[in-house]
């Protein structure tokens, strides 16, 4: 893999987040509220604030400006990763942001785990098995668990196992049992991507001639599709990381507020419930950023998974994913 | 215009013979239409039914309680049991399904109605104009459905209408994609280049000849995008992002339930099974749908 080609991927993915923080900073700034009104207490008594006081604030956030000011000021600071200050909270949105972070990569990365490990044991057995109807089985469970909203599937977890069956903790971020019913909830929808897409990778591979030398001398099944099928089809299951990893931190959102925890996903709500700006574009910047990192981490984990183009120094020529399998991969999960 | 038709009916069969192996591996012994279809087109037409005339399938009040016959758990007399207030849950869900599905319904339809415009133009003259509406799609990937949407309710405030478009937006890079693969694809074609011969214009060419060969994956994602759009709209709903609360509406819905999780359980079990069902109708029509058009 050449310098050249991890710099033009960089740029490519800088320009992204370019685009990104531009379009939701207009999509944003161009609001009908005032966010200074709304953090001196909201209300709607306007008359009730010292308005020197107002105009004090304005300037700082630099709100008495042109919004072309404003936004190349907020251009500036965020070169400096700097992401201005949350209106709530009186915090910087890079603080805010790393204080909440901890809890929800634990809950995101456990959960994805949990959705690897059932997400290719699918996907394994349905294309192992003989029997035609455990077969139509596993394969219709993907489009069960995208169908299940991720609020109400929390809800009934959280009944069945917390209060008819006391086993395991209904709230909070405390003990290590408390991770499991929110992790379970959100690896539902994340096991159902993995397992549709292995599990159609792996169909293509099963018909590839070499899996047909490998039956032929003698191989068992099961040996071929560990040894030989699953890492071939594992490439193409490979770029679904980024949606993944963005449907895991969209997920938060939801099962946070179910379990009550704290982390990215109810700090995201909080903000949008009180049109705290910054605080709402950062933690947007910061799921672009996740993903164009994934994404980027992918494509260049390629050759070394994929032999045949080490040599060749060039990525896997990817499909245009505007196929409507990758448009169902990527879009039937939403919570 | 013959020669064109005749290319036209060429290039189908050779795609149809080229999907057959993609069709092999998507369409698991699944037939055509067969019971689950029929299933799922039965649950969606009762989900439209009380979006339309919720009167037919229901006649309590779904907004006055009667405080004797709080908390009851379902009976042959209430259905789906009552709320904290003696409300009906049945009667809820019923006439909940109107916000739901209208919400879901305008969202996918500004998704497809933008995503394709710019599919559209983004496929067939590349250059400068591809160029910026793509990246502007990446853009709107990179950043997960769900934030999308809370963003654009941050801009546009609270309520249903504004649910809609928020989720609206999170649906056209989808559309926009799918459209502009399938457009180049077409573009090149004989038929297509032998109708630029004939002189026809590139907007009658693109509404006369292309758009109908996108029509078949576009409706398929439809079914598929409407059923994302509703566990959306419920999803921001039960977040209250929508409408208030006297209001029967599917998320909020199981949300005034969870207060009462432990004491009845049936307000929160039954306005969600009602979310999923519709949801998987629509994706299995849109599998039914994907798999007759064979690509």
């Amino acid at each position: 893999m050449s310098l050249r080609y991890l710099a033009s991927r960089l740029v490519q993915g800088l320009f992204v987040l370019w685009v990104a923080f531009t379009l939701s900073f207009f999509l944003l700034y161009w609001l009908p509220g005032d966010p200074i009104i709304a953090m001196l207490g909201a209300g709607g008594e306007l008359q009730s604030y010292d308005s020197a006081e107002v105009a004090r604030l304005r300037a700082e956030f630099h709100l008495d400006q042109p919004l072309i000011v404003q936004y190349l000021f907020a251009l500036g600071d965020l070169l400096c990763f700097d992401l201005g200050t949350s209106i709530q909270a009186g915090t910087p949105v890079t603080e805010a942001i790393a204080t909440a972070l901890p809890s929800t990569l634990a809950l995101a990365a456990s959960a994805l785990v949990i959705a690897l490990v059932v997400g290719t044991a699918i996907a394994v057995a349905a294309t192992l098995t003989r029997r035609p109807w455990l077969r139509d089985t596993l394969a219709a469970l993907p489009g069960l668990g995208v169908a299940l909203p991720t609020f109400w599937v929390g809800l009934m977890l959280l009944q069945i196992f917390s209060f008819r069956l006391p086993l395991l903790p209904a709230v909070g971020t405390g003990s290590p049992a408390a991770i499991v019913l929110p992790a379970v909830t959100l690896a539902i929808p994340l096991s159902a991507i993995i397992a549709q897409v292995l599990f159609r990778s792996l169909q293509n591979a099963w018909i590839h001639p070499f899996v047909t030398t490998f039956r032929a001398s003698g191989y068992t099944r099961l040996r071929l599709l560990l040894r030989q099928a699953l890492p071939v089809a594992l490439l193409p299951a490979l770029t679904m990381g980024g949606v993944l990893f963005g449907q895991a931190l969209a997920g938060s959102v939801v099962v946070e507020n179910v379990f009550s925890r704290q982390g990215l996903g109810r700090l995201a709500q909080t903000a949008v419930a009180g049109q705290d700006i910054p605080l709402v574009q950062g933690i947007v910047l910061f799921a672009a950023a996740v993903f164009v990192l994934v994404n980027l981490i992918t494509d260049l984990s390629y050759p070394l998974l994929d032999p045949r183009l080490r040599d060749a120094g060039r990525t896997v020529e990817k499909k245009d994913s505007g196929t409507f399998a990758e448009a169902a991969g990527n879009e039937g999960a939403r919570p | 215009m013959s020669v064109a038709t005749e290319l036209q009916k060429n290039n189908l069969n050779e795609v149809v013979e080229a999907g057959g192996l993609h069709r092999f591996t998507s369409a698991v012994g699944a037939s055509r239409i067969g019971i689950v279809e029929v299933i799922a087109i039965i649950v969606l037409g009762l989900a439209a039914l009380a979006a339309l005339w919720p009167g037919l399938l229901t006649s309590v009040d779904p907004l006055t309680g009667d405080p004797a016959v709080r908390l009851l758990p379902p009976s042959a007399e209430h259905v789906f049991g009552t709320d904290q207030l003696g409300r009906d849950v049945f009667s809820r869900t019923v006439h909940g399904s109107a916000q739901t599905l209208a919400a879901s319904l305008a969202a996918v339809l500004i998704g497809v109605g933008v995503g394709v415009l710019i599919g559209l133009l983004s496929g067939f003259f590349s250059g400068v104009l591809d160029a910026v509406f793509m990246r502007i799609v990446d853009v709107l990937q990179a950043v997960p459905g769900l934030l999308l949407s809370m963003a654009v309710i941050t801009a546009l405030g609270f309520g249903t209408l504004n649910v809609a478009v928020a989720v609206g937006v999170a649906a056209v890079p989808s559309f926009a994609r799918l459209t502009r693969a399938e457009v180049t694809r077409w573009r090149s074609t004989e038929f297509v280049r032998a109708s630029r011969a004939d002189g026809l214009s590139a907007a009658s060419v693109l509404a006369r000849h292309i758009l109908p060969q996108v029509r078949g994956p576009i409706v398929a994602l439809l079914a598929l995008e409407f059923g994302s759009a509703v566990l959306a709209v419920s999803a921001l709903s039960f977040l209250g992002f929508g409408a208030p609360p006297p209001q029967p509406e599917w998320g909020l819905l199981v949300s005034e339930g969870r207060d009462f999780l432990a004491a009845a359980w049936w307000m929160t079990t039954f306005p969600g099974l009602v979310v999923a069902a519709v949801v998987l109708a629509a994706n299995r029509l849109s599998h039914a749908v994907n798999s007759e058009k064979g690509f």
